[in-house]
Order: C-alpha cells, then structure tokens, then sequence
C-alpha cells in the first residue's frame, strides 16, 4: 500500500460525489469512443452490403473478361482494370523514386533555412490541392504543351504528381524515426554521409516508406476527376497491350498532300504497292497483290499487312505508354450514370472490385510493414 | 542493401525502357477515331463504335469519351477529335474557336430525344402548359414560387421540390431555351446533379418534386415516376416516340448531333464508320432509348457523309421545336477557315 493509494482513498471517502462524476465521465468517453469507431466501420459495412447485394451477382469471369458493351449483358471491366494497372505501374515509376529521393533529401541533407521552410510548406500545400488542379495543370503541360496527348504516359505522371506529397512526408517521417545514433556510429568509422544513408537509415526506414508509397498508390487507384479532364475514355474495347509480331495495317490507298488517304469519289482505279487486303463497303474483304491495278469501289480501304519482321523491328515493350486508356473509376462513373437498372448493377460490380483492391493494397501494405520490421535487428 | 541494389537497376532499367520507346511509340498501333463530347449522345455512339469494331474486326479502332458537348468541342476544335458528340447545335463561339484553328465540319443529326418533365406518381396533374414550366423555372421564381398551388390555383397544395440537370449540361442549354426564352437563364435553388439517376431518385422520393431529364431515364423509371403531357397551346401531348418523330411535342423535343472533323472524313476509315453510323443510327438509337429520324433524313445525312459537305444548318443557334424536315430544308452555313 503506497502513499499515493492512500490519499486517493482519502480523496474518496471526502468526495464520494466527484468519483461517480469521474467514473461517469470515463464511462462515456468509452461509449463515445466506440460510438465513434463504428461510424467509420459501419459505414464500410454498408457499402460493402449496399454493393454486394446490387452488383454481387454480376461478378463472374465474363465480367472481368470483356470489354465494356451497349448491352448490358455483355458488358465488362478488362480494358478498365488493364487500364487501371497499366496508369498505376506508370505512377508508380514516376512518384517512388521522385518522392522517395525528395524524402531522404530534405530530411537528411537540406539545410534548415528559409527556402527548405518554404519547400516544406509547398510539399504540404500540394496535398491539399484538389485533384482537379492536377488535371488543369496535366491539361496544359502534358497534353497540350509537351505532346503526350491523352495517353497512360499523361495519366501516369498526372497522379504521380498528385500522390507525390504523399509519399515525400511518409519518407521524411521513416528517416525521422531512425535514431540519430545509427548515423553517428556509422559516421564514427567513417562512412559518407551517403554510405551511412544508403546502408543504415534507408533500411530501416523502408517499413515506414512503403506503407506511405502503396496508401499513396491506393488513393490513385480511385482518381477519377483529374483522369476525365486529361480525356481518360470511357468506351475502349482494345487493350493498349501489343506483342511483338502483331501485325497492324496499314491503308495504302490513294494519299493526299498531308498523307491522308483519300476515299475514291466513285470507282476508282488504284495501283497496289504492297501485298494485301482490300475492305469493301459491306467489310468483305478481297486479298490484293503488288504491281497489280484493281477497280476499287466507292468507299474501299486497301490496306497492307505489315510483315512480320516489320512488326518485330517496330515493336516497343512500352508502345501502352502512348495509348488510349480508361480505367476503373471512369468505367463505374459512366455506369452509374445510365438509365438502365442492369448498367447500375455493373457500376456496383465494378465499385466492389475497386474496394477489393484498396482494401488489397492496404492489407498488403501491413503485411510489407510487418514483415520488413521484423527484419530489423538494432 | 541487396533491396535497394535491385530497386536501383529496376529503375535504371525502366528509365532505358522508357527512353527507347519515346520514339518508336505509336508505330504500332491500328488507326483509331477518336470521339468525344455529349454524355447524352455517348450510349448511341458507343452502340455504333461497338457494332462497327466487331464488323472491321479491330482493323479500325474506335473510342468514345463524354467530355460533355461544350468540352468536346473544345478539343474537337483543337483537332484532338475526329468526331465530336452534341446534345445540341455546335454555338456561335465555338464556330468561332473552329474557324481560327481551320477545322471544318460536317454536321449530322443522328437521333431525337424527348426532354420530359416528371412527377411524383401521386402528383394528381397530368399535364402542363410551357408558359405554367415558364413560372415555375423562370430565374425570376427564385425564393418565390416554393408551391404548386402558386403556379395554378387546381394545382395541388404541396410543396415544390425541384430537380434538375447540372449548368454543364447540353440538356439544361436546351430546356432554358425551350421554356424560359434564353439559353442558361434559369432559377438557381434547384437540386441540380450531372447524373440523371440522382433527379429520378429525388422526384420518385418526394411527393412536390418535379424534374426533367430525357426520355430513357422516364422509360426506365415509369413506375416510380409520372411524366406529364406538354401543352404548348395545341393541348396536352404526351412525350413518346410517335410525338417526337412527328414534331407535335414541342418544343421539347430536341435534335442529338455528330460533328465530324471535314479534313478526316477524307480517311477511308472515317469515311467508313461514318457511313457505318447514319447507316444504322435507326436500329442502336431505338435500342438505348433515342428516337430514330425518319428514313428519309437518313438518306440525306448519307449523302451528306459521301460528299462531305460542310457547315451547319443552325447559324451557331439553339433548335427550340423544329420538326427534322425543317432542319433538312435549311441550307448550310459554312464557315470561311481563316488563313
């Protein structure tokens, strides 16, 4: 029995009144703090539910299959997730190292003055511009100014830029939380700044910088405004995928000055440079060999099939980077918005499949952080 | 740190990628007509971009957007688009903005939708004058007109709860016009909302509520809905696909259009899928909810594809009530591309 003890019991005996106004007190906040905790979750909970009971049903293999369609029926979300994961990959690319690097350098080398202040408070406003802002600037910069058009290299770099702060504060505040004396004693024997950054500080502040970079990816994952002002698509029904080999066509018609080729007005006779295909109007098609003149009808595309070889020499493991894209958000987006109760049950479908992953991502995020802790022994 | 080596030759490895692709990207890939603009017109053109792909078997790729009719027509008038979707005529300014860029255009009406105005089911009116919609959306009714009884004493005594498409809407351009005299000219303390689901959502909810959208969203949600019949001083008409085939409800029934880049109609593959479109604009538009023209506008709009003949028949105005016929006796005004 300890003299604090005993004058908490003589507190008691002379305030027996303010111990259940305490004891009230502490119970309440318990039923608050509860209270407020399921809010959170209950809301989850029910747009799970809300989710699942609509578009539930719709989640079969043909719906991740198949391109987005007019009917119902048929309708899928694979240009969309192929999309999503192609835009993400490029995102990915751009804001780990930019950010991660930005991290270590503000943390570990810049100079405490005015202008590192003024780069901490800027790092901290752009988290909290709107992602339309990004889109504004995408819109100018990168369509228009520098020629990317309205392609995933456009997206990609438009939400790196939005999750870079993200990812700048979460790898300042893991290189934070390594103890100063780690550096000290690598420094004590002589090792560079960078040595001891490199060898001691990054490794254990990877636990605190991957969490930051995959919440930072999740909240790409479910950008939507940015994307529809950079001229993210809603109806692609190819995947901005090709394989070396893939043969293309190309229309070798009548050209006009600006290598446009020309429709004959009627019939029109047109020499064949290359073997290949003619399309009629109804899209018959009529194989076509070099040197050969043919009577074309109004309305006919001769096209030439790229050989083999030619499609290897040109093929690029990146070509996606120029495509046309639309991803996930933008897919449940024009759903929702349809008149048709089926296209409603797809835009639920599609809404599940996008929880699934961020709840994925964040999983996965404690797992990583776990698992790379673990691994540190000081 | 084995980790960060691997990461290190990863990102010099994907930056090398990135670098060699630059130039080579894009060599690949099938032509593509690129769409954009109305989020109205975009099932009807995702209907025909769908169908057209599966009959070219992927040699001719198509892709739709729905940056709105204002949006796709800014980037139709950059030359970013080949062809551009309008819930409404292309307007003096954005005329103006294709003429400096030197894009021409040919104009073609694809479908006719029918704006409806939609009550509650217990709502005991069944139909309603323009200058009675006039009243009650005027700019002037703001704060003022807040029950049915105000507009007409045998209008029941409830509360007016109203609903409707955003100001970014091609459908908002064209109802203000259409009712109130001047496009965008509308009382403000509505509940406006992009999506149309969120105004059938708000009426079929509350016993004063009143709202417009195109026909579709009424056909979807007759059973939670009532549209009322439209007396522009010729009595009552119901909207339906008879009335606005026929122009007798007016004046709010309302072309939709495609635009096409002039220059791109010249690619054998434009050419094609616009052929492609007027072609079979009848069969997609009746099958996500449009009405059809009648056949024989189709057959002008054909020739029209073939011999690319540009200008619009509108002069940068709204078309409040006119009957297709009338838009095919018009002649086109085209605009002279600056140098």
């Amino acid at each position: 029995m300890t003299a604090a003890d005993t004058s908490a019991r003589v507190d008691i005996a002379t305030h027996p009144k303010s111990l259940a106004v305490r004891r009230f007190k502490d119970s309440s906040f318990i039923i608050i703090g509860i209270l407020a905790t399921l809010i959170g979750l209950g809301t989850l909970v029910a747009l799970v539910w809300e989710l699942a009971a609509d578009g539930a049903h719709r989640l079969n293999a043909q719906f991740f299959w198949s391109f987005p369609s007019s009917n119902p029926a048929e309708a899928g979300i694979l240009s969309a997730w192929v999309g999503s994961i192609l835009v993400i990959l490029t995102t990915a690319f751009f804001a780990i190292p930019i950010g991660v690097l930005a991290g270590i350098y503000l943390e570990e080398y810049a100079p405490r003055n005015p202008v590192t202040s003024a780069i901490e408070i800027a790092v901290n406003n752009l988290a909290g511009v709107p992602s339309i802002i990004f889109g504004l600037l995408a819109v100018g910069l990168f369509v228009q100014l520098l020629g990317f058009g309205q392609s995933i290299l456009t997206a990609g770099i438009t939400l790196a830029l939005l999750i870079l702060p993200v990812v700048i504060v979460a790898t300042r505040e893991a290189v934070r939380g390594v103890p100063q004396e780690i550096r000290q004693a690598a420094l004590a024997v002589g090792a560079t700044k960078w040595q001891a950054t490199q060898h001691h500080v990054l490794p254990y502040a990877l636990p605190g910088v991957v969490t930051g970079v995959i919440i930072g990816i999740s909240r790409a994952i479910g950008e939507t405004a940015p994307l529809i002002l950079i001229g993210g698509l809603t109806f692609v029904a190819f995947l901005p995928i090709t394989r070396p080999g893939d043969a293309t066509f190309e229309v070798i018609g009548a050209v006009d000055e600006y290598g446009a080729p020309i429709t004959p007005d009627a019939v029109e006779t047109v020499r064949i440079d290359h073997d290949g295909v003619v399309v009629m109007p109804d899209f018959t098609e009529m194989p076509v060999v070099a040197g050969q003149t043919y009577e074309l009808p109004h309305g006919a595309t001769v096209q030439s099939v790229a050989t083999w070889g030619d499609a290897i020499a040109s093929w690029s493991p990146t070509n996606w980077l120029m495509s046309d894209f639309t991803v996930m958000p933008i897919q449940m987006f024009n759903w929702t918005s349809r008149p048709q109760a089926e296209f409603l049950e797809l835009a639920a479908a599609a809404g599940l499949v996008l929880l699934a992953i961020t709840l994925l991502m964040n999983g996965m995020a404690i797992w990583l952080r776990y698992r790379l802790r673990k691994r540190i022994k000081w | 740190m084995q980790i960060l080596k691997h990461a290190g030759k990863a990102v010099a490895a994907a930056v090398a990628a990135l670098a060699l692709s630059a130039g080579a990207a894009n060599a690949q890939q099938a032509f593509t007509i690129q769409i954009d603009g109305s989020s109205t017109v975009f099932p009807l053109a995702e209907a025909v971009a769908e169908a057209f792909q599966q009959q070219t078997q992927g040699r001719v790729r198509v892709t739709v957007g729905e940056s709105g009719t204002g949006g796709g027509f800014r980037k139709f008038c950059r030359g970013e688009t080949h062809i551009s979707n309008a819930s409404r005529p292309i307007s003096a300014s954005e005329m103006a903005t294709c003429r400096a860029a030197g894009i021409q255009y040919v104009e073609i009406p694809v479908a006719f939708d029918a704006l409806t105005v939609v009550v509650h089911p217990s709502n005991p009116l069944r139909s309603i004058t323009v200058e009675q919609l006039r009243q009650i959306w005027r700019p002037e009714a703001q704060g003022q007109v807040t029950n049915w009884r105000q507009v007409n004493p045998s209008f029941p005594d409830l509360p007016l709860v109203l609903f409707g498409p955003g100001s970014a809407s091609g459908t908002f351009d064209y109802f203000t016009e259409a009712v109130n005299g001047r496009a965008r000219a509308s009382r403000t303390d509505y509940t406006p909302s992009e999506d149309d689901n969120v105004i059938v959502q708000g009426v079929a909810t509350n016993t004063g509520g009143m709202g417009y959208f195109g026909l579709a969203y009424y056909e979807e949600n007759h059973s939670r809905l009532r549209a009322l019949a439209i007396d522009s001083g010729a009595g009552p008409v119901e909207p339906s696909r008879q009335t606005a085939e026929n122009g007798s409800y007016a004046p709010l029934s309302r072309p939709m259009f495609i635009y096409i880049n002039a220059a791109a109609l010249r690619r054998p593959q434009v050419q094609q899928f616009a052929q492609y479109f007027v072609n079979n604009a009848s069969r997609y538009s009746a099958q996500v909810g449009y009405i059809p023209l009648p056949a024989a506008a189709y057959q002008t709009y054909l020739q029209r594809v073939q011999s690319r003949t540009q200008g619009t028949a509108f002069g940068g105005r709204q078309a409040i009530g006119v009957t297709i016929a009338e838009v095919m006796a018009r002649p086109l005004i085209v605009e002279p591309v600056q140098q």
